[in-house]
């Protein structure tokens, strides 16, 4: 199928006896905007560690921008282009800010030099390069006088956009962002929605999953429901909102 | 019977009597490590100052080992209350830094043998007890006493713990403490004392496994170093947190060594817990009894 | 400071002590300042895996025992004997096996034989660094408390095999008698300065090995691993690849380090090659001077292995291991950060006094 990013076909996860995720199927194209949401335990951060490679899938196949991502460790597939943040931020505690900026540079712009992945038409950064990467990154995020701050001296706001921004200099084709708002108040959740879509129009597909409703809504353009590891709706963000199906499994939590 | 046959049920029954006097070692890290997620390394030094108190009073006052090591029980659970606190103080109430927590405990188990090296020297020490040179015979069996003791004392012990464990509250709670710690804090249970309490208790269980250690053998201040990988290795084996697979693993553990002393000679014994945990680790990090 | 231009500081720096040890020392300095040097290597070994990678390695002495054993065997090594290749496959607990063996006549190796020193190191780094890399692969998945416990237990499983193992003296040890004195290029030199030297040159390689990673790529890579894991993965940092560099680099300095002990010492049994001291001390070492620069081990080791030499000799060495283990505890409870944290907090508390 052309146009095509991400082809999730029939993916299943089982922890002991409890199946976490059951037969998923989703395509999501080259960048959309696709909100991801549920109840807790309906397996969305399941589905995300399995498209990332921190899970492995049981059954089905993840296809990501053509090519087939079963038996690729995490890393691997961030070198193809697939980024994601984390629903706790997950800083490096020792490293400065700019320096955690630093690793995907380090570990995957310039590692697709090297593995001649094809994906990226990207060349080796230097060192100056790298330092305007960084300075450009934490530009886009705001932050750009936070850069020597250790990140325990951060906000909690500050450390979503660093984690987002972190995700961002891996620069990948698929941002997969895990609850970036959680916690956050109403402005900073808007500022956070802002930059997301900032990102989508620099032609990155995202996958946005959030409990935040007003959120979704101002960001989807596309809306996936899972409950107890099925997809039981996908489709405009409006008309899954009316869906009988999901209105009865959030009251029914 | 046929001389190998005989060499071989002997071999079998002397692993299962040290088996069960091996899980009386293990206990203590069931519950420190496999319970309370604490890397406490520095236990096997405290199964060794349990021996060295047994050896004194055994000495001085002629008391019997096993005896001594129940009525200082106390003191051994004020020791362990005092470690635990320093260690939740320095390092656990930040929760993290646990590399640093290791070090402590491994600085501690130098301490404690170079301690008694200094006090005792390094020779070999042992006790007296009716007991000791005894042994029971049937036909061709011979069950030495001084090995039979500690393994029913053990198993007795290793019993009431796992009776305490799942039969009363504090018990309970301190099965529960490592995983679902807001459950406690709702039911108004303080996590870090049931923590404390129960340390205290693996600590307490040093004193009996040392008593019982220096009935079996003369001890020197370094051959708690020998049973460092032992006891992990049982733990591991045995599914870290239960211990009726700590029993088990301890069986298997002791009858392994023992069938390895006597077919390929005792200088190759000691590799055999330690490869087993090696294997273990690289294969099934969960235990053989594990989930 | 480009790396080049540091090695060759460093190798001034210790030149310079090596003059002053020759000019103001006596035998006394060069047998203690081996040994100081020697933890100068190992302590930086230890601190390339459990410093900048947060792995804690207790298996210390059985890199270092590899290293030594290497040498033993070696120097045992007769070229102008055949050399008997035997495969002998046992199945345990029964009577069946079978042994095969054919020579191999080596002879030709006579001219390099015996090895000298260098040679050794190299030859020592090499295997202890294969241990290393194994010792990587069997514990790929394993973290925290469980993988330091692992290598504990492969340090007994070596121990075992070296008991074992009578080639190179088994349980009894073995005897290597050493010249008394060397030429070297064109100066005769006492043995045990010649020790002394080239431990100095392994103290300043691994030193500038160990802050050469720290600047680089590798370095930020260890630091994530030390950090997290699966954050150091999402960026693209392939965890256990760097892990296995880790493991191999680490057990390669410390082979490198045990190489020469046994000319040092000139008798090796299991129990001295293996023994306690090690295990400590290239512990002690980095957590007592700090674990987040090449810096720490070096202070360290210069601290307690110059204490502990001084100890040993006006009390016991006893003393200087309860001293270590004293020290060890007192600065992971006060001073995580080691010396160095200790002087960094003194010199910013200087600067914001002044202002």
């Amino acid at each position: 199928m052309a146009g095509q990013l991400l082809e999730i076909e029939n993916v299943g996860k089982r922890f002991g006896g409890f199946a976490a995720l059951d037969g998923i199927n989703l395509t999501v194209a080259q960048g959309e905007r696709v909100g991801l949401i549920g109840p807790n335990g309906s397996g969305k951060s399941t589905l995300v560690n399995c498209l990332c490679g921190t899970l492995t899938n049981e059954t089905g196949t993840v296809q990501f921008d053509g090519y087939p991502m079963n038996g690729l460790a995490a890393h691997q597939r961030t070198h193809r282009g697939m980024a994601r943040s984390f629903q706790l931020p997950r800083p490096f505690g020792s490293l400065t800010v700019a320096e955690n900026l630093r690793i995907p540079l380090l570990y995957t712009v310039n590692a697709r030099a090297h593995t001649g992945i094809k994906t990226h038409a990207h060349t080796h950064l230097n060192h100056a390069q790298l330092e305007a990467r960084c300075a450009e990154l934490l530009g886009l995020v705001g932050l750009a006088n936070k850069a020597n701050k250790l990140p325990r001296d951060l906000t909690q706001v500050e450390m979503r956009k660093i984690e987002l921004a972190r995700a961002m200099a891996t620069d990948p084709k698929l941002l997969i962002a895990d609850e970036s708002m959680a916690g956050l108040s109403q402005s900073e959740v808007e500022d956070i929605v802002g930059l997301l879509i900032k990102l989508n129009e620099r032609g990155i597909t995202i996958i946005l999953i959030e409990h935040i409703m007003r959120a979704v809504m101002s960001f989807s353009q596309r809306l996936v429901v899972l409950v107890s590891g099925k997809k039981i709706a996908d489709g405009k963000p409006g008309d899954v909102v009316n869906n009988p199906q999901v209105i009865g499994a959030y009251l029914g939590e | 019977m046929d001389p190998s046959v005989a060499l071989f049920l002997n071999a079998l029954v002397a692993g299962l009597l040290i088996g069960g006097f091996y899980a009386a070692v293990t206990v203590g890290i069931s519950i420190s490590f496999g319970i309370l997620d604490i890397v406490n390394i520095a236990h096997p030094a405290f199964i060794i100052l349990g021996s060295y108190i047994a050896y004194i009073v055994n000495q001085t006052f002629g008391l019997d080992p096993i005896l001594t090591s129940i009525i200082v029980l106390p003191a051994f659970y004020l020791l362990g209350s005092v470690v635990y606190q320093i260690y939740y103080v320095s390092f656990e109430q930040h929760g993290q830094d646990a590399l640093r927590g290791l070090a402590f405990f491994f600085g501690l188990l130098f301490v404690t043998e170079v301690i008694l090296i200094l006090v005792f020297g390094v020779d070999y020490r042992y006790v007296q007890a009716s007991y000791i040179d005894a042994t029971y015979r049937m036909g061709t069996f011979a069950i030495p006493m001084r090995m039979l003791v500690p393994c029913l004392l053990s198993l007795l012990m290793v019993a009431l713990l796992q009776m305490f464990l799942t039969r009363t509250f504090l018990g309970r709670a301190i099965m529960a403490v490592s995983q679902d710690q807001l459950a406690l804090r709702l039911m108004a249970v303080n996590p870090v004392r049931i923590k404390r309490i129960a340390f205290a208790i693996s600590i307490a269980t040093a004193s009996v496994a040392g008593a019982f250690l220096i009935v079996i053998q003369p001890v020197e201040p370094s051959v708690g170093r020998e049973y460092i990988g032992r006891v992990f290795a049982i733990c591991v084996l045995g599914g870290l947190q239960s211990l009726p697979g700590t029993v088990i693993a301890a069986m298997i553990i002791g009858v392994v060594e023992s069938m390895t002393s006597t077919y390929y000679g005792p200088s190759w014994a000691p590799a055999v817990s330690f490869g087993f945990l090696l294997i273990t680790l690289a294969f099934r990090p969960a235990g053989l009894l594990g989930r | 400071m480009r790396t080049p231009f540091f090695f060759i500081i460093a190798l001034v720096v210790g030149a310079a002590v090596f003059g002053v040890a020759l000019w103001k020392g006596g035998d006394y300095t060069f047998y203690a300042g081996y040994v100081v040097l020697q933890f100068i290597v190992l302590a930086t070994a230890w601190n390339i895996l459990g410093g900048y990678c947060g792995y804690v390695n207790f298996g210390s002495a059985a890199f270092f025992a590899v290293g030594a054993y290497c040498s033993v065997a070696l120097h045992k090594f007769d070229p102008t004997k055949p050399l008997e290749l035997c495969l002998s496959v046992w199945i345990p607990f029964t009577e069946i096996g079978f042994r095969a063996c054919s020579t191999l006549n080596v002879s030709f190796l006579s001219p390099i034989f015996p090895l000298p020193i260098p040679a050794l190191i190299v030859f020592g780094g090499l295997i202890s660094g294969i241990v290393g890399l194994g010792m990587g692969y069997l514990t790929l998945r394993l973290r925290g408390a469980f993988f330091a416990i692992a290598t504990l237990a492969l340090a007994v499983v070596l121990q075992t095999m070296v008991v074992n193992w009578d080639y190179v003296g088994g349980s009894r040890g073995a005897y290597i008698i050493r010249p008394s004195e060397l030429t070297f290029a064109g100066i005769k030199l006492g043995y045990i300065q010649y020790l002394f030297l080239i431990m100095m040159l392994l103290s300043v390689i691994a030193l500038t090995l160990a802050r050469l990673i720290e600047r680089s790529r590798l370095g930020y890579g260890f630091a994530t691993i030390r950090d997290d894991e699966l954050a150091a993965e999402a960026c693209g940092v392939p965890t256990l690849r760097l892990k296995l560099i880790a493991t191999t680099i680490s057990g390669m300095l410390m082979g490198m380090a045990g190489a020469p002990f046994p000319y040092y010492i000139g008798y090796l049994e299991p129990g001295t090659a293996f023994g306690l001291s090690y295990g400590v001390n290239s512990i002690a070492m980095p957590m007592i001077g700090g674990t987040t620069s090449w810096v720490g081990p070096l202070v360290g080791a210069l601290i307690v292995a110059t204490l502990q030499q001084w100890v040993t000799v006006t009390i016991s060495s006893e003393w200087g291991v309860l001293i270590v283990g004293l020290l060890l505890i007192f600065f992971v409870i006060i001073a995580p950060k080691g010396v160095v944290g200790l002087v960094q907090a003194t010199r910013r508390r200087f600067k914001t006094g002044e202002h």
